[in-house]
């Protein structure tokens, strides 16, 4: 993945804490344009509040954070305006406006961005962005309430991906689907990163994900990212919880399957 | 970034050539150029793209299948953009079916009123198993949860007493004020001090209570019980072998049914103090005339019918919260619309069992 280091986004020295409790101390990062970045780290290591201040919902106590090569930090709520349209966030529950049906929920970033397209042109986009997130064409008319997670987890992609974002950020996309689903999500996630050249955030607890689309990961750790690098360069490291994590039970059976997968592909191919 | 720019091969090959930013940006211009065009293309060249994402793709798609063009000279990068849009094409729906409005109305109707006739039977349901719960309360008083009753006198009256007392001293004053203007046309100031004194003590006092606590207290047992519902909580107690009825409902209702009269006897009298000083500083009438007049006009039945009410109300607010609570179910929003109804329920029925009461109680000749 030695493409030309282009940055998409560059967070610096940035530092949050709640109260008495220190989540982010110092901590740099940088995500470059066409990877999938896997976020990782143990439960209340801040990865959710690292996304939150990337995307502005969490303002942070000192540092600098670029994306595009903007500062973010700060910024003129109209001109962040103008940054935002070219990123796409999926929140965890898939955060869906409950009033309106999938496809209007997908119509609302561009109906905010684009007023004057024509009404059936904004159908159209929302039909094919349903269908692009692999929700059935019998999805399109319901309301959230009516969705199972995973469907509403998708249907939260095809909002995020509404205005043909540049870079998504995904946090935790398959936490609490079968793995069927799961795997199925990984698919479309790398499906999507190929065809519309999306750079991808990605937080996850997910090994399988991990091994199966992400470009590098970055561990989340002591306050800071510890490390940042492909799966086999990190394990190539001697941090105590990266070893447990990816030497585990659970991270050995992952990369198992990861290896039987390619060797599948392989098999398929030659 | 330059706009999409499209030109008509006049030909009979009739070839469209696109170039420029095909982009949601410039989605409109390029659909305007696309409605003007004279005649059907039967080739697309793509060659001159400069940028393209899935709504230019899709445009182009669709023009092609239009039109059944062919499309030529396109980047990889715009072929699988029309390729994935192309897979995409599919007839999805935007928003449900529409039921004629008369229709619709009349479902509506028809729901609600299903829905009231439910509740109603629901709440007579729950009223028979607070009854059997305290049944079984009294012939096993070891049961009983005094540490969760004692929270909930605390939750539902102690720190009730500031802001009924505020609401109440506020609106001893407006009767005051209100009686004394219209009394005075007819030179009868000093009978205000009848108004406040039988006024607050025989309804408004825990009447007004009443809606305060179903406000601060109902909503908030239908909340807790609804988010504990939502959590499994009130599914591992059953399953442990606690009885949610006892362990949740019954404190709550002991609490409402106990501190009603005592909150609504307090309201009742900040209110006649808040008239006093109103008569006091506008009146000119002493405090020492003010007690001794509401001595002698307020009967001692007026403060019996108020102080009768007064637990029957705190048993209706408590359940309505209580029984919503129970019934929520799926997600945090129903919390949300529980909670809401059972502040509705309680209010409703509050006041139509007073209005009962005022009719009952002037019968038997407590008037």
């Amino acid at each position: 993945m030695a493409q030309a280091q282009d940055v998409i986004i560059k967070v610096e020295d940035l530092s949050n804490s709640f109260g008495d409790q220190k989540v982010h101390e110092h901590l740099s990062i940088e995500v470059h344009r066409g990877e999938i970045l896997g976020v990782v780290g143990g439960s209340g290591t801040g990865k959710s509040v690292l996304m939150r201040s990337i995307i502005g919902l969490q303002h942070p106590e000192s540092g600098s954070v670029e994306v595009f090569g903007e500062p973010m930090i700060d910024r003129d709520e109209n001109e962040a305006k103008w940054v935002r349209k070219r990123w796409g966030v999926l929140f965890q529950g898939g955060a869906l406006f409950s009033t309106l049906t999938v496809a209007e929920n997908v119509q609302v970033p561009l109906r905010e961005y684009y007023p004057e397209l024509a009404p059936q042109l904004l159908d159209e986009i929302a039909a094919y962005k349903v269908a692009m997130s692999g929700l059935g064409i019998e999805a399109g008319p319901k309301y959230p309430s009516e969705l199972s997670g995973g469907m509403r987890k998708r249907a939260g992609l095809a909002r995020a991906l509404a205005l043909d974002p540049e870079l998504l950020f995904l946090d935790e996309p398959t936490a609490g689907l079968d793995p069927i689903g799961a795997a199925n999500f990984d698919t479309l996630i790398k499906e999507l990163k190929e065809t519309l050249g999306l750079t991808v955030f990605l937080i996850t607890h997910d090994l399988d994900t991990l091994y199966a689309i992400c470009d590098r990961v970055a561990v989340l750790a002591d306050r800071k990212v510890v490390a940042v690098g492909t799966i086999p360069e990190l394990l190539a490291l001697d941090h105590p919880w990266i070893t447990e994590y990816f030497k585990g039970p659970r991270g050995r059976a992952a990369a198992d399957a990861a290896d039987r997968e390619d060797a599948a592909h392989v098999e398929a191919r030659g | 970034m330059s706009g999409p720019q499209i030109t008509m091969d006049a030909g009979d090959q009739a070839v469209l050539k696109l170039g420029g930013d095909l982009t949601l940006a410039h989605a409109v211009d390029l659909q305007n150029q696309i409605a003007s065009l004279p005649a059907a293309p039967k080739m697309l060249d793509l060659a001159g793209v400069e940028r393209i994402d899935t709504v230019g793709a899709w445009l182009v798609h669709c023009l092609a299948r239009d039109n059944d063009a062919r499309i030529q000279g396109a980047s990889d990068e715009a072929e699988r953009l029309i390729e994935q849009v192309s897979v995409a094409d599919e007839p999805v729906k935007i928003r449900p079916d529409r039921t004629p409005p008369f229709l619709r109305v009349l479902g509506e109707v028809g729901d609600a009123t299903m829905q009231a006739g439910r509740t109603l039977l629901g709440l007579l349901g729950f009223f028979g198993a607070v009854v059997v719960a305290s049944w079984h309360l009294m012939r096993n008083p070891r049961r009983f949860r005094i540490n969760a009753v004692v929270s909930q006198f605390e939750a539902v009256g102690v720190t009730a007493l500031a802001i009924v007392g505020l609401m109440s001293f506020l609106i001893g004053i407006v009767i005051g004020q209100q009686g004394a203007v219209q009394l005075r046309q007819f030179g009868a100031e000093v009978f205000t001090i009848n108004l406040i004194g039988r006024i607050t003590l025989r309804e408004l006092g825990v009447l007004m209570t009443a809606i305060m606590v179903a406000g601060r207290s109902g909503s908030a047992f239908a909340a807790q019980i609804g988010s504990m519902k939502l959590a499994e909580e009130v599914d591992a107690m059953r399953i442990i072998g606690v009885s949610p009825m006892e362990a949740l409902v019954m404190p709550r209702v002991i609490a409402a049914v106990f501190l009603m009269p005592l909150l609504g006897f307090y309201s009742s009298l900040v209110a006649i103090v808040g008239g006093g000083i109103f008569c006091w500083i506008s009146l000119d009438i002493p405090p020492i005339t003010f007690i001794q007049r509401i001595r002698e006009v307020v009967p001692v039945t007026d403060m019996w019918v108020g102080l009768l009410k007064a637990p029957v109300f705190g048993l209706i607010i408590a359940m309505a919260g209580c029984f919503q609570g129970m019934l929520v179910e799926g997600n945090a929003e129903d919390v949300g619309r529980r909670t809401t109804a059972s502040v509705v329920q309680a209010i409703f029925l509050v006041i139509v069992l007073d209005a009962f009461f005022a009719v009952f109680f002037t019968s038997i000749g407590w008037d």
